[in-house]
């Protein structure tokens, strides 16, 4: 039975990350609801990675492959995916909240007239009036508070996660699995929208969910004399620079690498923030880093409520020791 | 060639207020009392690009929203800063809308007023910030769309072309009209209205649509407001906070000594 599906994505005929760590939290619901996890994948040329995803846990891949469909196309991808899950109807569909699957999660919802929610930090399965729903965990009013939603009537209950907020498995390429390809009936008229090319930028940056280490910079820097410390400092750590919201509203970091409810959710090995309260809708944008470092010179910010490790210091001081430290 | 621009705006809570509301921990209710209101950001940027495109083309822009009657606020904000009319779509049957069914109302309130070439709105809102009624009031409406636009071009009268950011680029998107555009903040600078507009908006038309407009033949009840909506929250609560903190002290030198070699021993480095 396809109680869960995952809709994957990928660009440049790659998986983005964010697919398989779904690939895993799919699994885990679908034990519960004593079914099997399905993939949707569309894309041209890229049977690979329907075997790549049966490797991750889907036990089938409805995989769609056509010359027009390399890039995402909002349109004529919407119709295909809601065609399939139509088809299917399954219990449970998870989506990567991407810039592009939340794009796509939002029209397949409408054409499907189910429930969608947003950037999920946690999903579990309860049984309600003798129902078994989908709990999604979402951080509402800049994530100052969470929300507990349910879709009780309506399936599939859909919702998209951000990358990095679960764990992917380890790959079993011995696992066997079922590619069921889709001939799409495309016509003229799906490409209303119609995307001409996809143009990367700033090449030499890694992304940063990508990162192992980041250093993010908040409003504290601006007594302790700009945001140059950071860099430094990030260099000397190896790691990637990001900031908060007001880091951002100072220009000192592009949109790419604010942290929190409005900007990037990551989950690196080490988080370090520094010369930032730690209000929650910044603070929500790493929790799940395994260690987390909080510097600042206010010894009741909220900073310290969340971090492994707290130091209080004057900025201007603490930052020049750790960076003589790391590079010793 | 005039265009029929709408521009679709919501009235949020100040961003920089929602520090103050708490969980009444005996109801689970959450208190929002004396946080002010504002337009959501995002929105304002979307009026800009209607005005610009008529600027350059001429046509009439009519702004929406789906509120209580408070959210007329922003309506007149917008009529100030030179729309030509307003719709306010105001029922308290329409409280408690998720995405899907605040997407349906806004779709019926637009077919209500008649053709349109264009929809501008912001990308997210500073609430909710789902980023879903955009692609949704598009599909209910039957148009492309596209989110995340930080440069339109016009061809033609009929045709645009928008740069669309992804993570690490854009998307160059060639879209026909009639169609929706949800913008970022990056694609202009908007204006603040003069005194003059402010005067002007006082004598500019706002229409006020109720939920007969999704019900003319009594049959659609379930689609609207909380009733309607797929999704329910069923509770609300703090978000954990992680424990036991080490706090790491003494002179600089000796704090990152120290820090540095925890970071060590537990492999974060």
């Amino acid at each position: 039975m396809d109680k869960v599906v995952v809709v994957a994505e990928q660009r440049e005929r790659q998986l983005m990350e964010v697919s398989l760590e779904l690939l895993q939290k799919a699994t885990n619901l679908a034990i519960i609801l004593n079914g099997t996890v399905s993939a949707i994948l569309i894309g041209n040329q890229c049977r690979d990675l329907a075997n790549e995803l049966i490797a991750y846990g889907a036990s089938k891949v409805f995989w769609v492959d056509h010359p027009h469909l390399e890039l995402y196309q909002s349109e004529v991808y919407a119709k295909i995916t809601a065609g399939i899950l139509a088809e299917m109807s399954p219990e449970i569909v998870l989506i990567g909240g991407t810039s592009i699957g939340i794009d796509l999660a939002s029209r397949v919802a409408a054409k499907l007239k189910t429930g969608l929610t947003a950037h999920c930090i946690d999903l579990y399965i309860e049984k309600i009036d003798g129902k078994e729903q989908l709990i999604h965990i979402v951080p509402g009013w800049g994530g100052k508070i969470m929300v507990k939603i349910i879709c009780p009537n309506h399936r599939p209950q859909m919702a998209t996660i951000r990358p990095g907020m679960m764990e992917k498995a380890k790959p079993d390429p011995s696992r066997i699995g079922n590619i069921i390809s889709i001939h799409p009936d495309i016509t003229e008229n799906d490409f209303r929208a119609k995307t001409l090319e996809m143009v990367k930028e700033r090449r030499e940056e890694r992304p940063l969910e990508d990162a192992e280490i980041i250093v993010a910079g908040g409003f504290g820097l601006y007594i302790a004399g700009g945001f140059g410390l950071i860099e430094q400092l990030a260099k000397a750590f190896h790691g990637e620079v990001a900031g908060t919201r007001p880091a951002y509203d100072q220009g000192w970091i592009p949109e790419n690498r604010t942290i929190g409810q409005s900007g990037k959710t990551v989950r690196p090995k080490l988080f370090v923030s520094i010369g930032a309260s730690g209000a929650v809708h910044y603070t929500t944008g790493f929790l799940k880093s395994r260690v987390i470092v909080g510097i600042d010179k206010n010894p009741s910010s909220p900073i310290f409520h969340v971090a492994d490790f707290g130091i209080v210091e004057d900025l201007k001081k603490i930052i020049p020791c750790l960076i003589e430290e790391l590079e010793q | 060639m005039p265009l029929n621009i709408i521009v679709c705006i919501k009235q949020v809570p100040d961003p920089e207020h929602l520090y103050q509301i708490t969980i009444d921990p005996r109801t689970g209710f959450i208190h929002r009392a004396g946080i002010p209101s504002i337009t959501n950001p995002l929105d304002r940027h979307a009026m800009e690009e209607a005005l610009r495109t008529k600027e350059a083309f001429g046509g009439i822009v009519t702004v929406f929203t789906m509120g209580p009657s408070q959210a007329k606020k922003s309506i007149e904000e917008a009529l100030a800063m030179g729309a030509d009319r307003g719709v306010i779509l105001c029922d308290p049957v329409f409280a408690g809308a998720d995405t899907l069914l605040t997407a349906y109302v806004l779709s019926k309130g637009i077919r209500a007023i008649g053709n349109f070439d264009l929809i501008l709105c912001g990308s997210e809102t500073t609430d909710g910030g789902t980023r879903q009624v955009p692609p949704q009031l598009a599909e209910f409406l039957d148009i492309p769309h596209v989110t995340y636009a930080r440069k339109i071009d016009f061809i033609d009268a009929k045709r645009v072309i928008v740069e669309r950011t992804i993570e690490n680029g854009y998307l160059k998107i060639e879209l026909k009209l009639p169609a929706l555009i949800a913008v970022l903040k990056s694609i202009n600078q908007y204006r603040r209205p003069t005194v003059m507009g402010i005067m002007e908006a006082t004598r500019k038309e706002i229409i006020e649509f109720g939920s007969s407009i999704c019900n003319p033949s009594g049959i659609e009840k379930e689609y609207i407001g909380y009733i309607g909506s797929p999704t329910k929250v069923i509770e609300v609560f703090e978000p954990l906070q992680r424990q036991n903190v080490e706090m790491i002290g003494g002179i600089p030198e000796e704090a990152a000594r120290k820090l540095i070699k925890r970071l060590r021993e537990l492999e974060a480095l």
